[in-house]
């Protein structure tokens, strides 16, 4: 039986969909890899796979991409797991190219499919900003490293036998060359949508101030950053550093919620890398439909408190 | 005769001999006057050089209409009347003024005889009358026009000094005349009310009269050389700058921007570029700033200083002098560059700059000819070099470099607006190279790619095909004109750009080129020196219904209807009738026009490039002059240019006024006037 | 202070309708437009103004062909010293291990005190080069920097982690840092500016220059085959009741990685 590591630099989604996505690979055994998880956490995990082991956290507490490649290389050197598995977001990108050349693996990146052909690793994974997809495949060697894009498999339900939960040796010998020096709090007022994944853009439809509450509501449960159109900007309801266009932000989001917006060339002229672009608009000629590649006919009034609703349900 | 002698030059002051003391003092202020001057030719001599001697005949005759005839004065009546008449004065008395000083050194030199002495006297008393008038604007009225939004500090008090100054030489003359005619026993009657005055006021004594005789006198020559001397120091210096200003201006059309160089025609082998500090400037444009009044006629027409943008034209012909004095001062060294504060972005700041949509109001208003455009180009060059240019413009220059337009779309999509859905045919088609029509439609990049714009291009295929011109376009060969590129400082990419358009031109065959921008008018008229014949499309469109190849007939709606003078077509390249034309062949079409129409009119933001450049401001630019449409009565906005329409209806819809007024271009309003269907707008955006 | 910039050029294909090529392993690239990866940039800037402040030599590198010296120009023409292009036969095929390598070769004289790259580039959106250098050159590896401030030996880095947050490191140097946008505001490059770096002479380095040996430098991932995404062409216009429309709606955003 094949052996998959998953790492688990936090709480969240990441562990179900990453266990979905090593089941996925046939017959396998899972380990997932935390640092200083309390019991609770690593009880959680242990619902999920096989084994638990809980490597000691970083100094400052915090996921650290030097001391986690440092605890994980001889692990890995040790056990020898097939395949090495992380979601492919910010900590995935500070430790998984370093620990794939670490343990000198191939390593596939933000892949939205793993599978395997003649015992080897295989992928596909989107290039050009979501424009075209690849096929890839690693060379034969003993064992992989691979991203999986997050939402790309879905999560794997808590199976009620429990794993084990071990714990993993610190890194020995361990000299920081990198010392955490604290966490940032985002500056008030100062968004910066240009790095927003998801982005909840509002219109002119929106009416008036007060039923912004409805839209930053939504992407509060969408995990997104607000961001809007010339006018709303102009009426001095949102900073002008969240405005999309040729003379706003130029963004590129994997996906683009347009409410209320009725998809002008300057507005869309900001919206770069083919996002997935979602759109309700109750006029059915507006040009956002032309843009879009789906979208809701309909009241937004109506259809965005229910689509908060639905989210925060799916999301339990 | 009278008993005393009483010419001034026979009396001692001092001790001294009249002639002695005048010499004395005609020495002192001229060695004070020339000391001054020196260091003011000095920087203009630092200066780059700029060709202004040429065709001397035409600058002849702008000093005399625009210099001597006061041309530009009356757009304000009163403040315009009290300057001809205070100009008329000073020419006049300028006379007088010599005549007095000479008057000094032999007797009876100021006599220039009874007419003289009567149109003088009245003037004097005009002249006083004009001071104190234009010093109760100033302390009383004080008309917004005089207090810049973002002066540091007031030049009021100049102004009142020079005022008291003018009304002392006024007034010492007039007590020297009275006090004459006194002691000759005359009386100047309905002739010389002044001197009359005086007279009156002095009374009859004989010593009263002829100290007051000489004193009025001293007091005038005194203060007429000590007026000379302060004159190169502030804001007057216009006295004696204003008319060479006027001849050395600029000759070359408005829409046409200076070369980087008049030294280096080769761009590439030019050691800098554009202006970083005040010697960079040619040296007429430093002569400009010497001769600003701070009138702020220009900053009045400004669209940008309207909007409550950082720009203010007249501060920076202000904030130039007083650079240009700090720097050059009268006593002490030259300030060497590196210890000056950065003349671009310090002085005068990046926001400024970015500002200005070159739209040539402040200088179609500009009594002395002070020219604007030409700077701001030559500024922004420097700042481009040095890689300083605004982020939301980096994204759009890149495209403009990679792709040839501002949108970063693909060539292949750049002639599908002559593809509409649902038509079998083209509207109008693709020129490929060695081919030929008649009319070339040159769209650029706007019209090209915005779909609302694609709106009136095809409105105008229809016409053309309606009326059996033989045309076609460049298709994906056309790149963007460039012409805000160059405005924007970007010469290297505007010079590709114009390459790539000159050998896609140079392939095809055709008789004129047409174009529904007054952008790219411009560009292929001033920047690319066309030889073939460049038309606007209100041009053509008025000669095809001239002609009668179009007929329209009246439109269902009783709605009124005003034209919006585009900058590029109006001002800079002086077509205010063709558009006019068009819309008087529109049978029952009633019009009005805006109070700043024509030459006065309002810039509505500014185009290509402009609609990525959000500068800060109060107030957008297209709300202030749709709200002057709606003063006018409009009720329908027409427009002859892509970004005009782009700018207004987006005024439309930020100001609320959805369903109140209608922009139109000049081609739509055509169209369907023509009874040519044209599909309905989309709405949105 | 030696500072190497990686930087690379990659096609801008946001307003091109992709088509994939007869060899089903790349694309036509009739209607591409060719500029330097946007991270780069923002690298190289970061770079320079480092340079600005404290004196430093920059070397840009990239691994390519002879049209790729293009993007040398534009970091000669922002302000980097000197620049390296890396092309030779074997290294055709690269994948971003294969390059990592090369790259790493290049910094073996003199040895960096900094290295700076892209946090990934916007046509494979990898993401790897900066980690596997970090590896290769036994360097402590900081990704996703906003903000990067330089002192004696050492450097304070924030950057983005997972979770919307950021954190502030102190990385002693040698060290690579890959860059996030938005860390600074690179300079606009004229045409000029760049007209005026024609004639800088860039050294182009082969495997044997190097030192690589051929063997070496296999591929790890191979691209078998390129494939449109399902889907496409104007929006679904999504039916049936509110409710039905809305969970729909759900799911797609979901499968895109709406949910965060
Ligand atoms: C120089 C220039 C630069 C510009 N730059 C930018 C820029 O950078 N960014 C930008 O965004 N704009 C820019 N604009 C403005 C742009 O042209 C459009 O005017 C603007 O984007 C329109 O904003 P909107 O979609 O919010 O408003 P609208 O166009 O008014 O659209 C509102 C939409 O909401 C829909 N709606 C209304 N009520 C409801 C409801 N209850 N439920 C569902 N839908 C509803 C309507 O059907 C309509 O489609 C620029 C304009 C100019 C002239
Ligand atoms: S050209 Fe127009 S915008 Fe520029 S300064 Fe003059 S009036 Fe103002
Ligand atoms: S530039 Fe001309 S219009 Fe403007 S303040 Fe000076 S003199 Fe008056």
């Amino acid at each position: 039986m094949r052996e998959i590591l998953i790492v688990v630099p936090g709480p969240g989604d990441e562990a179900a969909e990453l266990t979905a996505a090593a089941r996925s690979l046939g017959e396998v055994r899972v380990t997932a890899a935390v640092f200083g998880a309390d019991e609770e956490a690593a009880a959680d995990l242990a619902g999920l796979c096989e084994r638990v082991v809980v490597f000691p956290a970083a100094p400052g507490g915090v996921f650290d991409g030097e001391w986690a490649a440092a605890a994980l290389t001889p692990w890995i050197a040790a056990e020898q797991p097939f395949l090495v598995l992380l979601a492919h977001g910010n900590d995935a990108l500070d430790l998984a190219p370093l620990l794939a050349a670490r343990t000198d693996r191939p390593m596939l990146s933000d892949c939205l499919e793993i599978g395997l052909r003649d015992g080897r690793l295989v992928g596909v994974r989107p290039l050009h900003g979501g424009k075209v997809r690849a096929r890839v495949a690693a060379v034969e060697a003993a064992g992989y490293l691979a991203t999986v894009r997050p939402g790309a498999y879905p999560a794997a339900a808590a199976a009620a036998a429990a794993g084990q939960v071990v714990e993993g040796p610190a890194p020995t010998g361990f000299s920081p060359r990198r010392e955490f020096v604290g966490a940032v709090a985002a500056e008030a007022g100062e968004v910066d949508i240009t790095q927003a994944e998801v982005l909840v853009a509002v219109g002119r439809g929106i009416e008036e101030e007060e039923n912004l509450d409805l839209i930053r509501s939504l992407a509060e449960a969408l995990g997104a950053e607000v961001a809007c159109t010339r006018p709303i900007v102009d009426k001095g309801w949102l900073e002008k550093s969240r405005q999309v266009g040729t003379s706003g932000r130029t963004v590129k989001p994997k996906v683009y919620l347009a409410i209320g917006v009725s998809g002008s060339f300057q507005h869309l002229g900001g919206l770069k890398g083919s996002p997935f672009l979602a759109a309700i608009n109750q006029d059915p000629a507006a040009p956002i439909f032309a843009a879009a590649d789906v979208g809701i006919v309909g009241d937004l009034f109506d259809l965005v408190p229910l689509l908060e609703e639905k989210i925060r349900e799916r999301r339990g | 005769m009278p008993a005393i002698e009483i010419s001034p030059a026979a009396h001692r002051i001092l001790q001294l001999p009249a002639s002695l003391l005048q010499a004395l003092l005609l020495l002192a202020a001229g060695a004070a006057f020339l000391w001054i001057l020196r260091r003011r030719l000095q920087l203009l001599r630092a200066a780059s050089p700029q060709p202004r001697l040429d065709r001397p005949g035409r600058r002849l005759l702008r000093l005399l209409v625009i210099g001597f005839g006061q041309a530009r004065q009356p757009r304000y009546r009163l403040a315009g009347g009290l300057h001809i008449l205070i100009f008329a004065g000073f020419l006049i008395l300028s006379v007088r003024s010599l005549g007095l000083i000479g008057e000094a050194f032999a007797p009876g030199f100021a006599d220039f005889g009874p007419a003289y002495a009567a149109s003088k006297d009245w003037v004097e008393l005009l002249v006083l009358a004009a001071c104190a008038t234009a010093a109760c604007r100033r302390l009383l009225l004080r008309p917004a026009r005089y207090h810049d939004r973002h002066a540091t500090e007031s030049h009021a008090r100049e102004a009142l000094l020079i005022l008291g100054l003018i009304s002392t030489l006024m007034v010492a003359d007039a007590v020297y005349d009275g006090s004459g005619l006194g002691l000759r026993g005359e009386t100047g009657g309905w002739r010389e009310p002044l001197a009359t005055l005086a007279a009156g006021l002095l009374g009859g004594s004989e010593t009263t009269l002829l100290r007051a005789h000489l004193a009025g006198f001293w007091v005038h020559n005194a203060t007429l050389l000590l007026f000379l001397c302060l004159l190169p120091l502030g804001k007057h210096f216009h006295v004696l700058t204003a008319l060479p200003n006027v001849f050395f201006s600029k000759l070359e059309p408005s829409g046409a921007v200076k070369p980087p160089s008049y030294r280096e025609a080769d761009f590439d082998s030019l050691e800098s570029v554009g202006v970083g500090r005040l010697e960079d400037f040619g040296w007429k444009h430093l002569l400009d700033a010497y001769t600003c009044t701070d009138c702020g006629r220009c900053s009045d027409h400004c669209p940008a200083y309207a909007a409550g943008t950082p720009l203010s034209p007249r501060m920076i012909s202000l904030k130039m002098r007083a650079a240009a004095y700090a720097h050059y001062p009268v006593f002490g060294p030259v300030v060497p560059p590196a210890e000056r504060p950065a003349l671009v972005g310090e002085t005068i700041g990046e926001g400024e700059l970015w500002s200005c949509t070159t739209c040539g109001a402040c200088e179609e208003a500009c009594p002395v000819t002070i020219e604007y455009i030409d700077k701001v180009v030559d500024m922004r060059r420097r700042l481009v070099d040095e890689g300083r240019l605004p982020a939301t413009l980096q994204k759009p220059m890149a495209a403009l470099e990679k792709r040839g337009n501002p949108f970063g779309k693909t060539a292949r999509q750049r002639g599908r607006w002559a593809e509409p859905d649902g038509e079998e045919e083209p509207l109008l088609p693709a020129l490929d190279p060695g081919e030929a029509a008649d009319v070339l439609f040159f769209t650029d990049s706007a019209v090209a790619f915005d779909p609302r714009l694609q709106r009136t291009a095809a409105a105008f295929a229809r016409l053309l095909r309606a009326a059996g011109v033989e045309a076609g376009h460049l298709g994906r060969d056309e790149v963007d004109s460039g012409h805000e590129a160059r405005r924007f400082g970007e010469e290297g990419l505007f010079l590709a750009l114009r390459e790539q358009n000159r050998a896609a031109l140079a392939e095809r065959r055709f008789a004129r080129v047409v174009t529904t921008d007054p952008h790219a008018m411009n560009a292929l008229r001033h920047d690319y020196g066309l030889e073939r014949p460049v038309l606007h499309h209100s041009q053509l469109l008025a000669e095809l219904a001239a002609d009668g190849r179009l007929s329209f007939s009246p439109l269902a709606d009783r709605r009124t209807y005003a034209f919006h003078d585009p900058c590029y077509l109006g001002r800079h390249n002086g077509q205010y009738e063709a558009p006019r034309r068009l819309l008087a062949a529109i049978p029952g079409l009633r019009t009005v026009e805006m109070e700043r129409c024509r030459n006065r009119s309002f810039c509505c933001g500014g185009g290509s490039l402009y609609l990525f450049n959000e500068v800060e401001c109060e107030r957008r630019m297209g709300e202030i002059r749709l709200e002057q449409a709606v003063a006018a009565g409009a009720q329908v906005v027409v427009t002859a240019c892509p970004f005009c329409l782009i700018n207004l209806e987006d005024a439309v819809k930020t100001s609320g006024r959805e369903g109140e007024i209608e922009i139109l271009d000049l081609a739509e309003l055509a169209a369907r006037a023509a009874g040519l269907a044209t599909p309905a707008a989309a709405s949105g955006g | 202070m030696d500072i190497y910039v990686c930087v690379r050029r990659v096609p801008d294909t946001s307003e091109v309708e992709i088509e994939i090529d007869r060899s089903g392993r790349a694309l036509e690239e009739d209607d591409f437009s060719w500029d330097i990866n946007e991270w780069d940039a923002y690298a190289v800037e970061a770079a320079v103004q480092l340079k600005e402040r404290l004196g430093a030599r920059v070397t840009a590198l990239t691994v390519g062909d002879e049209d790729d010296e293009e993007v040398l120009r534009r970091a000669l023409a922002m302000g980097c010293d000197q620049a390296r292009l890396l092309s030779d036969d074997v290294f055709a095929g690269a994948d971003s291990w294969v390059t990592a390598r090369i790259l790493a070769a290049a910094m073996a004289e003199p040895r960096p005190d900094l290295v700076l790259c892209g946090a990934v580039s916007a046509d494979q959106g990898r993401g790897q080069v900066g980690g596997f250098l970090a590896g290769l050159l036994d360097l402590p590896l900081v990704a996703l920097a906003t903000d990067l401030q330089v002192e004696e030996g050492s450097a304070r880095v924030r950057h983005e982690v997972s979770g919307g947050v950021e954190h502030l490191v102190d990385l002693r140097l040698p060290a690579v840092v890959t860059v996030q946008t938005g860390l600074n505001e690179p300079r606009y490059v004229s045409i000029r500016g760049i007209r005026k770096v024609a004639g800088v002479e860039i050294p182009v380095l082969g495997a044997a220059d190097l030192g690589l040996d051929p063997a070496e430098l296999q591929p790890r991932v191979v691209t078998e085959e390129l494939f449109p995404p399902p889907q496409g062409g104007g929006a679904e216009i999504l039916t049936g009741s509110g409710e039905e429309q809305v969970e729909r709606l759900v799911e797609l955003l979901h499968e895109h990685g709406g949910l965060v």
